[in-house]
């Protein structure tokens, strides 16, 4: 066990774990924050994303001893009021059916704008094939992501 | 204990499955609560320091406050098909409600308080469009009446919007303001409660934007193992390898060593038969946290005795259950005579289709919460298909009665028939009473996808013939998949009323012969029901052989369907089922008739919306198939292309769907979207198999599901506009599909496609 200090949506958190720990693991148990959930645990389905220092990455395969200053950004820090494009052009689209990918989608979604504010449907593709969804919303977040391209 | 389950069981028109039924009792008592029988009476609640607050309780549904806040009571599981909108959203039309301003709220389990809350088997809407209606239509006339009497007005010049009550002559109180003028007013008896004219709904027939739209966006929607509850323990259990098998001794040393970890105790399993709301024999290893409870896990040393299924080998299985369908089965359909048929046949068309397991794969692994308290009661919180089944088991698995255990309903992160079974909920209680504390139960990805309740391998063979002129003369139908009822019983080894009756027996077709058969095959794992369940295989095969035939008579796909259909006319089936019944979904075959009329209307409807002769003739490669199941018609059109890089790529997907009453258009839409995606992954890239009785695949890298640069990339969903008593979406957009997909890739490269998975 050691304690780590961690960045996550702006604030220092403190947490008692062990080094090999999945971040995952951190956010939802020891810092109570749900919105980040678990799909595999083997960053196969993209459920678990957040980004770090701006990038997107599987929570669930990034131990936190491995973080260290890195500043950690989950669906709860993505905005004020869920007022980011993504959020907003998810709603705008309705894209969530039973919605338990769609914290993950919309991360994975905003690290694409970040790096690439205007990104083709194939750049859409390619960025977004490691975020599974079994509902088969795909279509409506391919939508969402032009839709939150052009406003941004 | 198989409380909602009774298709399983043989030969009672009561237990045909009420996976896909609605009971009778349950619709009779439905019926009758909504339309005042077993109304609750007009329930005033009175809260505040001055006791100001009034609370209208009509019914069960909803009730309406003094100030102006009108709650609607979702009693079913939302797992993405938008249910808990869809049917608050029929009571708040009728009440006249402004539904910017509703709140809605999660019912726990209690069927003797809410009626059905089974959420599967696409009947929600079929089974509660009426009883929701009457709900909010109750109470609008009461509403309507105490304003009428107090501006001395008649009701009949009264209506309801936006949350107030208005008069032709421009007068108009919201409700808050009249429910305290309720209190002696009686309930209106049901033949009495007028529904709005269908010309008059503002929601129903729209796209009302799914409730938890907002938090979902935001990380705030609460799915099963969000719930955290003080001084919760995470339990993460290591379960029997092999179906059946037993725990000899194991040495938990090494698990408690884990830091975290705070207990392993052992949960007796069920054995084999392992049944279908049962916990697993395993060990469970309980910690502070997931992370701690997953490595206390691994290092668990566990001696077993495999058990019976050990040797058990699917594709040895499978081979053999091909094998089977050549001989004479149990027939379960006859017409005509399909022996004369193929002995005077001028062509035979044989063919055999194969379809592998297949796990439910939902993205939120089941996890569940239960509290077993002090007093010995036990509360419950999971993301389940069926509270009150949930409810049952856990009381029976604790030895309580069923009142001592509240089951609360989360979100479910995907369900398609898995989080019907309350297994994972038995366990989280068993690990609840022996921790002395509240437990979550976790399952991690391996575990979803070993212990799943699989939907059946299967093996089909079909001969058709044809006479001299061309035309369809004979069909023999032989399937053969391990029953549901196999993991209840090991003398279930014949698919029940219920799946043959889904997409088997039920065959539309107008031919002179027909023999449908079955044959014995055995269960050696859990069997359950998957997103349209028997319809997968079934309209595979069917739909496949169709597009032979209509080769074999040099006919279009869709002309050949339209003409082989017949003329308009409902089908009834039960004169010619052999010892059997058939179920129609539970339904009563003249209430829901399978009418060939609205079939070939989808067929032809499908065929403009779909640009199909244009696009024939423009050389696009297409398949073409129409189903009905669950009581909706579908019909199909998949067009694919081959891309620059040589992939072969899904363009374009049309639907046209008859489901009676749209109720939410939107909903309805994405369901076909998500259907059509969920079936590519069925038809191109899943398949769970079985070695030495334990499943191969571990995580999404071997079991897996479509992503999405090889999804289909525009549905297109055309609604039949109806005014015809609603029918289900959630699972019929997956059987067309399928068939629709294999017979375009017959036109792209040449190949008939006779086995699932089949490469893209």
């Amino acid at each position: 066990m050691a304690k780590y200090t961690l960045n996550i949506n702006g604030e220092n958190k403190e947490v008692d774990a062990v080094e090999d720990m999945p971040l995952l693991w951190v956010i939802r148990d020891l810092l109570g924050m749900k919105g980040t959930k678990f799909g595999c645990g083997q960053a196969f389905c993209g459920a678990c994303t957040v980004h770090l220092d701006g990038v997107a990455v599987r929570s669930c395969s990034v131990q936190v001893s491995s973080v260290g200053d890195g500043q950690i950004t989950t669906i709860e820090g993505l905005s004020e009021d869920g007022d980011h494009p993504v959020q907003k052009a998810w709603v705008e689209h309705i894209v969530p059916q039973c919605g338990y990918c769609q914290s993950g989608q919309i991360m994975n979604a905003a690290a694409l704008l970040n790096s690439n504010s205007n990104p083709s449907e194939a750049e859409i593709e390619q960025a977004m094939e490691g975020n599974l969804c079994r509902c088969g919303t795909y279509n409506r977040i391919k939508d969402a992501i032009v839709s939150a391209s052009k406003s941004m | 204990m198989l409380p909602n389950i009774p298709f399983l069981q043989k030969n009672k028109r009561e237990d045909q499955s009420k996976v896909f039924v609605p009971s009778r009792r349950d619709f009779l008592k439905l019926g009758s609560l909504a339309t005042g029988g077993l109304i609750l009476g007009v329930n005033f609640q009175c809260s505040g320091p001055k006791g100001e607050l009034v609370t209208f309780a009509p019914n069960v549904y909803l009730t309406i406050d003094s100030d102006n806040l009108v709650t609607l009571v979702a009693h079913r599981s939302e797992m993405g098909t938008g249910i808990r909108t869809t049917l608050p959203q029929i009571v708040a039309d009728e009440l006249g409600a402004d539904w910017s301003k509703i709140k809605i709220v999660q019912a726990e389990g209690d069927e003797e308080k809410y009626g059905n809350q089974n959420t599967d088997g696409s009947f929600s809407v079929r089974m509660f469009y009426e009883p929701m209606r009457k709900a909010g239509a109750t109470a609008r006339q009461m509403l309507i009446a105490a304003a009428a009497a107090d501006w001395g007005v008649d009701e009949a010049e009264c209506d309801t919007k936006d949350g107030m009550v208005h008069h032709l002559g421009g007068k108009s109180a919201s409700f808050g303001d009249l429910v305290g003028k309720l209190k002696d007013m009686p309930v209106p008896a049901a033949e009495n409660v007028k529904l709005r004219e269908f010309s008059s709904y503002n929601l129903i027939g729209t796209d009302v934007p799914i409730y938890d739209l907002k938090n979902i966006t935001v990380g705030k929607a609460v799915f099963g193992a969000d719930v955290d509850l003080p001084n919760m323990k995470i339990a993460v259990v290591k379960r029997t390898p092999v179906i059946g098998a037993k725990i000899i001794s194991y040495n938990d040393e090494k698990a408690l060593a884990v830091p975290g970890v705070v207990q392993v105790v052992k949960i007796e399993g069920s054995g084999f038969p392992p049944g279908l709301d049962k916990a697993l024999e395993g060990v469970a290893v309980i910690a502070d946290n997931t992370w701690a409870a997953i490595k206390g896990r691994d290092a668990l040393e566990v001696e077993w005795d495999l058990g019976e299924n050990q040797n058990y080998n699917s594709a040895d299985q499978l081979a053999e259950m091909l094998q089977s369908t050549k001989g004479k089965g149990k027939v379960r359909r006859e017409r005509g005579d399909f022996d004369g048929a193929n002995s005077s046949a001028s062509k035979k068309i044989e063919r055999t289709y194969e379809a592998p397991f297949y796990a439910h794969a939902t993205i939120e692994p089941p996890a569940a919460i239960a509290h077993v308290k002090a007093d010995g009661s036990c509360e419950v919180w999971a993301p389940t298909q069926h509270p009150q089944w949930a409810r049952g088991a856990v009381a029976g698995a604790l030895g309580l009665d069923a009142s001592k255990v509240k089951v609360n309903v989360t979100l479910l992160g995907g369900g398609f028939g898995r989080k019907s079974k309350p297994d994972f909920v038995v366990e989280a209680a068993l690990i609840s009473k022996a921790a002395n504390a509240p437990v979550r139960v976790q399952w991690t990805r391996d575990d979803d996808l070993h212990f799943d309740f699989f939907h059946s391998q299967s093996a089909q063979r079909i001969n058709a013939t044809l006479d001299s002129s061309g035309k369809l003369t004979g069909w023999n139908h032989h399937t053969v998949f391990p029953a549901i009822g196999s993991t209840s019983s090991k003398e279930e080894l014949h698919p029940s009323d219920g799946e043959m009756g889904l997409g088997c027996v039920d065959f539309p077709f107008d031919v002179p012969n027909i023999r449908i058969e079955s044959h014995e095959s055995t269960g050696n794992t859990r069997v359950g029901w998957l997103r349209s369940v028997s319809n997968i295989h079934h309209a595979f095969a069917i739909h496949s052989m169709m597009d032979e035939i209509a080769e074999a008579r040099g006919k279009d796909p869709i002309e050949n369907a339209l003409e082989l259909l017949g003329e308009d006319r409902d089908i009834t089936f039960q004169p010619e089922m052999v010892d059997g019944e058939y179920p129609n979904y539970g339904e009563k075959i003249e209430d829901y008739p399978w009418n060939t009329g609205r079939m070939k209307n989808v067929i032809q409807t499908l065929k403009e919306k779909s640009n199909w002769t244009a696009n024939k003739e423009a050389g696009k490669i297409m398949g073409f198939a129409a189903h009905k199941s669950f009581l909706t018609y579908v019909g199909c059109v998949v067009i694919l292309e081959k891309g620059s890089d040589g992939k072969i790529l899904i363009p374009e997907v049309h639907y046209v769907v008859d489901c009676g009453v749209a109720v939410n258009t939107d909903r309805i839409r994405s369901q076909f979207e998500g259907g059509s995606q969920f079936a590519t992954s069925l038809a191109t890239t899943s398949a769970i198999t079985f070695e030495n009785g334990q499943v191969q695949q571990n995580n999404f890298d071997t079991y897996q599901i479509i992503r999405m640069p090889a999804s289909p990339k525009k549905i297109h969903v055309h609604i039949v506009e109806s005014q015809i008593k609603p029918t289900g979406v959630g699972e019929p957009p997956v059987p067309p599909f399928i068939p629709a997909l294999a017979n375009a890739m017959y036109r792209m490269n040449g190949q008939r496609i006779y086995k699932l998975p089949f490469k893209v």
